[in-house]
């Protein structure tokens, strides 16, 4: 999908001359319409043997009963090394205990910061706990004009307010993903944090189609903080003016009383139960696995392994703007396994939209999210109680 | 009411010649319309995707959850909000168009017709991308123009009440010129003689235009509006590109929410009651129009 599909075609060639017998196909899709195509080659019986998927999607694939169980050929596997994912990647693709995806490429989100900045309000690196980071933020707020802010978080993007969800302790659905757990304290006194950010003027309101050019907002020090995932690397590196490129860094999330936690995103690579290739399709996700092929990839795409070997080439250990990534893969997680979760997550800044612009109470938002969230779960509610009913 | 006799072996042929379009429009559209109001009393999603046994079916369900969300009202009474001040306005904005092309004074009058319809050529999601740029906060052209009158600056897109009303201006810059062309043919099927012989009488243009041009376009604007409106109704690809439906759903119509639950959670079912209720109030409203104007007639 995307760009790695068009990139991963280079990889195939060394693949099929050490398997002679095998030939290896690539369709590319743009990620826009990956989703799409890929549930209408299930209902059309036309699915792929292999294909790449985003590792939030793998529970909703996994629902359709469409990808095969990998672990029994994890075992056998001297390519494939469990040990060597980042335990969060790996545990996306894990689904009521077997695992349906390998990791393929990684990603997650830090901050991206302007350390000169960052400097000038009297700090050398970015804090590590949210009392310190908001410290720091309305020092950096009182040496700017009124329109310029300290953080940038588009107020329609969802992983914000639900890493600071996760940080403080929230499991966000509870019953085994059968209900909402947003109105419970450990969510609420994130959401207060979240919302105050945008309320105490340390972060504007906006959303993400009204930010038209984020890098040159970032040189005009008009932002100061931005959370991004890795491909922003390349972006920031390319986009911004040489005179810019020493005065940007990236750093691990704070948490609320230290180092926090981020979601755990990436792709990953899933084989289809329909597959007539199994065998074939294997042997090439291995070969995809491999440390060597993870380090071609990166230096390739810029897309981060998924193996740590592969993090320990010097392109990666002495990359001054990924040792953050590096640091913060240690501390991922998943987002709830419920094929439901991205509307969900649509839902939560929909709700965190209201309480922002003061159209409801902190209090009312998340009572309401819980009420729509119960309702989006109903029908698999209604499926967990009748497996449960066959299973007796 | 007399009717039409017809010997039943014309009967026949009629009905051979007419075979292709009606397999046609029953395959192509009878079917699938019956088969998504089949779909709509069902709870058809992912996991009906992956074995129809998950489908349950739930009778008038979806349609009084639908009737009880919030997110539906806000949605039909944005689409209303777009139909009924953009239908009229971009009515408005072609009549006044037409009869300014139509007049003896102006000149180049095919360049200016170009110029007015290009816009309904053009990709729409282009020009989506362009007006988010002549709408932004700081750098747009529009706040750059009000500021030198005092005004400003106007969060178009990121105020939940200047979104809608920035969607109308584009969607009325955008298709007036298609209006204006009819228009234009309507008014120039308008015999001479009727304004010499008012001129005579000595009504002035306003008398002329009410008089005169308006009942003689009456059957045109009944077409226009009729069309307009059931094409205001089905708002999509603007706020889908500009907004994504925000902020706050104030830019979501009925279209978008029926696109996001069925195209983007799979939740055909739903979608699918969605689509029918949108579909009786467009034909509830077509029929008031034809009314109001009969009874006017």
């Amino acid at each position: 999908m995307g760009r790695e599909g068009e990139i991963v075609t280079e990889l195939i060639p060394a693949f099929e001359k050490e398997h002679p017998g095998i030939k290896v196909e690539v369709q590319q899709i743009p990620w826009s319409a990956a989703h799409e195509k890929l549930l209408t080659a299930f209902v059309g019986d036309a699915t792929p043997d292999i294909a790449m998927l985003g590792n939030t999607w793998v529970p909703e694939f996994v629902a359709l009963d469409a990808l095969e169980p990998l672990d029994s050929l994890v075992a056998r596997s001297t390519d494939v090394v469990r040990s060597d994912y980042f335990p969060g990647i790996w545990s996306t693709n894990v689904v009521d205990g077997a695992t349906y995806g390998i990791p393929w490429y990684v990603d997650t989100q830090v901050i991206f910061y302007r350390s000169d900045l960052l400097a000038k309000a009297g700090y050398s690196q970015m804090p590590s706990t949210w009392a310190d980071w908001r410290q720091a933020m309305q020092k950096i707020k009182s040496q700017m004009s009124a329109t310029q802010y300290p953080l940038l978080i588009p107020i329609t993007e969802w992983r914000p307010p639900v890493i600071l969800g996760v940080q403080a302790g929230s499991p966000l659905l509870r019953d085994d993903g059968r209900r909402g757990a947003f109105h419970e304290p450990q969510f609420r006194a994130a959401f207060d944090f979240y919302a105050s950010l945008y309320r105490d003027g340390l972060a504007p309101a906006f959303s993400a189609s009204e930010i038209s050019n984020l890098y040159q907002e970032f040189e005009r020090g008009n932002i100061a903080m931005y959370i991004s995932g890795p491909w922003q690397i390349g972006e920031f590196t390319n986009r911004l003016p040489k005179e810019m490129q020493d005065k940007w860094m990236t750093a691990p999330l704070p948490g609320m009383n230290g180092p926090g936690v981020s979601l755990a995103g990436g792709a990953s690579l899933s084989l289809y139960r329909r597959s007539a290739h199994k065998r074939e399709a294997w042997l090439l996700m291995e070969y995809l696995s491999r440390p060597d092929v993870q380090l071609r990839f990166y230096k390739l795409t810029g897309d981060l392994p998924a193996r740590r070997e592969a993090w320990r080439d010097t392109s990666l250990a002495n990359n001054r703007y990924t040792r953050a990534f590096r640091e913060q893969l240690d501390r991922v997680v998943p987002t709830p396994k419920v094929p439901e979760w991205e509307q969900i997550a649509t839902k939560v800044f929909e709700y965190g939209e209201k309480a922002i612009r003061g159209r409801m109470t902190v209090e009312q938002a998340l009572a309401a999210l819980d009420r729509d969230v119960d309702a989006l779960l109903e029908k698999r509610r209604w499926l967990m109680s009748r497996r449960k009913l066959a299973n007796r | 009411m007399a009717r039409l006799r017809i010997p039943s072996e014309a009967n026949t042929a009629a009905w051979f010649f007419l075979a292709p379009a009606l397999l046609l429009i029953g395959v192509f559209f009878f079917l699938p319309v019956a088969a998504s109001l089949l779909l709509s009393v069902t709870d058809f999603d992912l996991y009906g995707i992956a074995d129809p046994g998950n489908t349950r079916f739930v009778g008038l369900q979806n349609y009084s959850k639908l009737l009880q969300t919030p997110d539906f009202w806000t949605a039909l009474r944005n689409t209303f909000y777009f139909a009924f001040v953009g239908g009229p306005l971009t009515i408005a904005v072609a009549l006044g168009a037409a009869l300014l092309l139509s007049s003896k004074l102006v000149r180049f009058k095919g360049l200016f017709r170009t110029i007015y319809f290009t816009p309904f050529v053009t990709t729409l999601v282009a020009v989506a991308i362009v007006w988010r740029y002549l709408y932004h906060t700081r750098y747009g052209l529009f706040n750059y123009a009000l500021s030198y009158v005092g005004i400003g600056p106007i969060d178009w897109l990121g105020d939940p009440q200047w979104a809608m009303p920035a969607i109308i201006l584009m969607a009325v810059w955008k298709s007036f010129g298609y209006n204006m062309l009819i228009f234009i043919a309507g008014l120039q099927s308008i015999p001479e003689e009727l304004y010499d012989a008012a001129e005579i009488d000595g009504a002035g243009p306003i008398r002329r235009f009410f008089s005169i041009t308006l009942p003689m376009l009456m059957p045109t604007l009944v077409f226009v509006s009729v069309v307009t409106m059931i094409g205001y109704f089905q708002l999509f690809a603007e706020p889908y590109v500009m907004t994504q439906g925000g902020p706050l759903r104030s830019t979501t119509s009925v279209v978008l929410l029926m696109y996001e639950e069925g195209f983007r959670w799979w939740r055909m079912g739903y979608a699918a009651a969605i689509a029918f209720v949108l579909f009786v109030v467009i034909l509830i409203a077509t029929l008031l129009q034809f009314r109001l104007q009969k009874e006017r007639a």
